[in-house]
């Protein structure tokens, strides 16, 4: 090895596992710093989504090397919901006589928004003359 | 004994343990009642670790320090879904006619109705406010619901609330449609139920998990310009 190797074999001594979480990391640093300084109510991770995709679009090798990280954390996702459930679980006593209605109004609109949103997916689909997607059989 | 649990009662490690150890309880029971969508493993976690709380007289304060570890990892995740998207953009960039549809169709049906619903059983405003932004990922609605005066610990019950609700119905409220197309189905799923929609999404379909990490991701954006515009017909 000579003493001026260029920076990409400097970072081959770096282990893959290290170089994937130091992306993801960096990716939601630069979008909390992005979502402070504009000042939308589009949270930092959202931005960060949006910098690792022009990140994966510009270097096959970043590809390979975040895929065995994402994989796990993608794989394990309603984990990470936990926390912050038992905390809503323990709040359920707190909404007293508006309990009825709020549940209500959560039920039929999130069951409406699915219907619609999918509805309309699908008929603008057809309408701009697009092959539905269906490869795979439906399971539960 | 007791001083044993007393000690680590207080030790973040404990409740970082019970997190995983209730989620892996909640994967088994999950399994064994045949992957009904109605059970989902976090589900019986969080019902699970909430009776522990009450019954061992636990703060939430006092859990959250040592499971605060894993909700961290929430970040990390919704950048992660950047290379599912990645993996279809092809697709994505095919679909993006019906996608921006699904997108305003389903955000307005979502803010709207709940809104609708709630005002019509006589709902206070502030509660209202906090009802908006409800199909908006967590940190987004919870920003959104503290702008237009509603209370951020009363928007998170309900982000969960819908979340929990669009995990356990998307399946079959899309298989009585008679909708097969996996895009339209994940992306609907996402946009309505958020992460919470999306981790079902991944579990069933590849195709149909990215186009839903795209709809929440894309509904944050939408949630945060209409459910201030929709609110102020409500009140």
């Amino acid at each position: 090895m000579g003493k001026n190797q260029p920076a990409r074999n400097q970072t081959a001594m770096i282990p893959p596992t290290i170089l994937a979480l130091l992306a993801v990391l960096g990716c939601q640093l630069a979008g909390e710093a992005l979502s402070h300084a504009i000042r939308l109510p589009v949270p930092g991770p959202v931005f960060g989504m949006a910098f690792m995709l022009v990140g994966l679009i510009w270097s096959p090798r970043l590809r390979d090397t975040v895929r065995p990280l994402v994989d796990t954390i993608l794989g394990n996702l309603l984990l990470l919901f936990v926390p912050a459930g038992v905390g809503a679980m323990l709040q359920l006593g707190t909404l007293g006589r508006d309990a009825g209605p709020l549940v209500l109004a959560v039920v039929v609109s999130t069951l409406a928004a699915i219907s619609i949103g999918a509805l309309t997916f699908a008929l603008v689909a057809r309408l701009t003359g697009e092959r539905p997607d269906t490869e795979a059989e439906v399971q539960r | 004994m007791t001083e044993v649990w007393s000690y680590l009662a207080r030790d973040p490690l404990l409740w970082l343990s019970m997190t995983v150890a209730a989620y892996a309880f909640g994967l088994v029971i999950f399994n064994r009642l045949g992957r009904q969508p109605l059970f989902n493993p976090s589900l019986i976690a969080m019902g699970v670790l909430a009776l522990i709380l009450l019954a061992t007289g636990t703060t939430f304060e006092t859990y959250f320090e040592g499971a605060q570890f894993v909700h961290f990892l929430l970040g990390p995740a919704t950048v992660c879904l950047a290379l599912p998207l990645y993996d279809n953009l092809s697709r994505v960039r095919r679909a993006a006619l019906p996608i921006l549809a699904a997108l305003i169709a389903g955000s307005l049906t979502a803010i709207a109705t709940a809104l609708g619903i709630a005002s019509a059983f006589g709902v206070s405003p502030t509660i209202l406010a906090a009802l908006a932004p409800k199909s908006a990922t967590a940190a987004v609605a919870l920003g959104i619901a503290e702008q237009s005066g509603g209370s951020p610990t009363l928007a998170a019950l309900m982000v969960f609330m819908t979340g929990l609700c669009g995990a356990a119905f998307a399946t079959p409220v899309l298989n009585l449609l008679r909708i097969r197309d996996w895009r339209a189905r994940g992306f609907a799923t996402g946009v309505a139920a958020h992460g919470f929609g999306t981790a079902r999404a991944f579990n069933v379909n590849p195709t149909a998990g990215a186009f839903a990490g795209l709809g929440m991701g894309l509904n944050a954006m939408m949630t945060a310009i209409l459910a201030p515009l929709i609110l102020r017909m409500f009140l």
